[in-house]
């Protein structure tokens, strides 16, 4: 069984409850587990996040607003798209912006590395990605845009629980 | 989706008590660091308490404000606790590594 899903959204903070959320919904039929759900979760939050925060530097919504210069305050323009599948009991996800890019992916991939320290991140957001999900691939092409594909067996919670 | 208020940052003793949100991401951690920060500098506490009671979802961003805090107060001893922590909120303490500066109990 085949099951596809796309979702458009402004690149604004306010939208990152909604896409995680929205991706969450899409899994629910299959029943997972709450750890999945919230691997998922935690997962597209990291994503969408970076799209809006470096993508497309939106960085309103940050709090801090005495801190936060005027140029940063306006919102860029920009969208995520966020598509799914869910194939073979395997989910898809595919998080797309069009924005600034990632001039060096691998660095950008390492865990506490981040470009804006003094948004006081922790750096951890592909570390959080690859840790969550199965498998995560990043695709970026500077001044055009980042995609970022993640892969995760669904059906497994009980596996990663009964590590502990 | 539960906000916080300026009430559920409290003081008790030589302790900043913070009652994070049901969804902790970026959208909301500006305004949680931001009033942390007002709290460590005119109150003169020195440990924080991070209670996750009422938190179903944390992101990278919750790491974010909890390593920039423990920065600012580990300098004068100051420590970090987190309580009530679900299962999912444990883990994601323990793969950032956070689990080793912070207390959970």
């Amino acid at each position: 069984m085949k099951n596809e899903m796309e979702i458009l959204f402004d690149a604004i903070s306010d939208n990152e409850g909604f896409a995680r959320v929205a991706v969450a919904a899409f899994v629910s039929h299959l029943d997972p587990t709450l750890e999945e759900i919230s691997d998922i979760k935690t997962a597209v939050s990291e994503a969408v996040t970076n799209c809006i925060i470096h993508g497309y530097e939106n960085l309103y919504g940050y709090g801090r607003p005495g801190e936060i210069p005027a140029s940063q305050r306006a919102v860029n323009p920009g969208k995520v798209q966020i598509a799914c599948l869910l194939e073979e009991g395997v989910l898809h996800i595919r998080v797309t912006d069009w924005g600034k890019g990632i001039e060096n992916v691998e660095q950008a991939m390492e865990p506490l590395f981040t470009t804006k320290p003094q948004l006081e991140r922790s750096g951890m957001g592909f570390a959080f990605m690859e840790a969550f999900m199965d498998d995560l691939e990043v695709e970026s092409t500077p001044g055009q845009g980042t995609t970022v594909r993640m892969k995760k067996k669904m059906g497994l919670g009980g596996w990663i629980g009964g590590e502990e | 989706m539960g906000q916080i208020t300026a009430e559920d940052f409290q003081v008790i003793d030589n302790c900043l008590l913070i009652r994070l949100p049901e969804e902790i991401d970026h959208h909301g951690a500006g305004f949680i660091c931001e009033n942390a920060d007002r709290h460590l500098v005119k109150e003169e506490v020195c440990n924080v308490v991070f209670d996750f009671e009422n938190t179903r979802f944390m992101d990278s961003s919750g790491i974010g404000i909890i390593m920039g805090r423990y920065r600012k107060i580990s300098c004068f001893g100051g420590r970090v606790y987190a309580i009530h922590a679900d299962r999912q909120i444990q883990r994601i303490l323990k793969v950032s590594g956070l689990n080793k500066i912070v207390e959970v109990l």
